[in-house]
């Protein structure tokens, strides 16, 4: 038995004061995808063809590469957010969730590093 | 402390299924979907990055049955998440409610993504690029 008062117990349990910044990120990432994946799909298919010199050409313009760069990252970001949510929501084991939630983000960081690496290999040219 | 299994409320069952419910799970489905299609997203910049010799391999995998089945599959996800993304971010901003137009943005998200996916598809089909 705890010789702590109830409200002893209780203070300084409550919220982080940080409830809203998982929710708000989530939002200002889904307004931001809204042009750039309009653009990234739209940028694609006006291309002639989808041939590996178009595509390289195509990237090496420095609006697309830069475009493409904002897309990989706002996407990883948004994603991630999305996952994590899911996870932290159907995983329940303590271990199996924090095992997801690290490859989550690792994963995440991981293919958004990758991409945005070859993004600037074709655009400073290898 | 002992571990047992909890109570859980509310349970599934007694839910009817609805529209609403419905594309709340289709919006997380098409969001996971989505996330492997970063991957791939991930995947063809790479590609892009190497040499023909890698572009051509990764364009034989998107250009596999299997490839573009995904690639509808990817297609529909994003219009749909898009449109139902909207509708959430209408519903954030303090609108849209009301039963009749809850119900109305749902069909139209649905409706509109068909469309749209249809839409792309027939643009590809119409420039030869299929």
């Amino acid at each position: 038995m705890s010789l702590r008062s109830p409200i002893g117990r209780a203070l300084g349990l409550g919220s982080a004061k940080a409830g809203t910044a998982h929710w708000w990120a989530q939002r200002v990432s889904a307004i931001a995808l809204i042009p750039l994946a309009l653009w990234f799909i739209f940028s694609l298919l006006l291309l002639p063809n989808l041939e590996y010199a178009t595509a390289r050409a195509w990237l090496q313009v420095p609006t697309t590469g830069f475009l493409a760069i904002f897309l990989v990252g706002v996407i990883a970001y948004h994603s991630y957010l999305g996952t994590v949510v899911i996870v932290e929501d159907y995983v329940h084991g303590e271990g199996y969730k924090l095992l997801g939630l690290l490859l989550l983000r690792f994963l995440h960081v991981l293919a958004a590093g990758a991409a945005i690496f070859a993004i600037l290999r074709v655009a400073f040219g290898n | 402390m002992p571990v047992r299994a909890r109570p859980i409320s509310p349970h599934l069952q007694v839910y009817r299924w609805q529209i609403g419910n419905t594309l709340s799970i289709l919006h997380r489905f098409t969001g996971v979907g989505l996330s492997i299609g970063f991957l791939a997203l991930a995947y063809w910049f790479v590609a892009v990055a190497g040499n023909s010799a890698d572009f051509a391999f990764a364009a034989h995998l998107f250009g596999s049955p299997l490839g573009v089945i995904a690639m509808l599959a990817w297609s529909f996800a994003f219009f749909y998440h898009l449109l139902n993304g909207v509708r959430h971010l209408y519903w954030d901003a303090g609108y849209g409610f009301g039963r009749t137009e809850r119900h109305a943005s749902g069909w139209l998200a649905v409706g509109g993504a068909l469309l749209l996916t249809l839409g792309a598809w027939t643009l590809l089909w119409h420039f030869g690029r299929l």
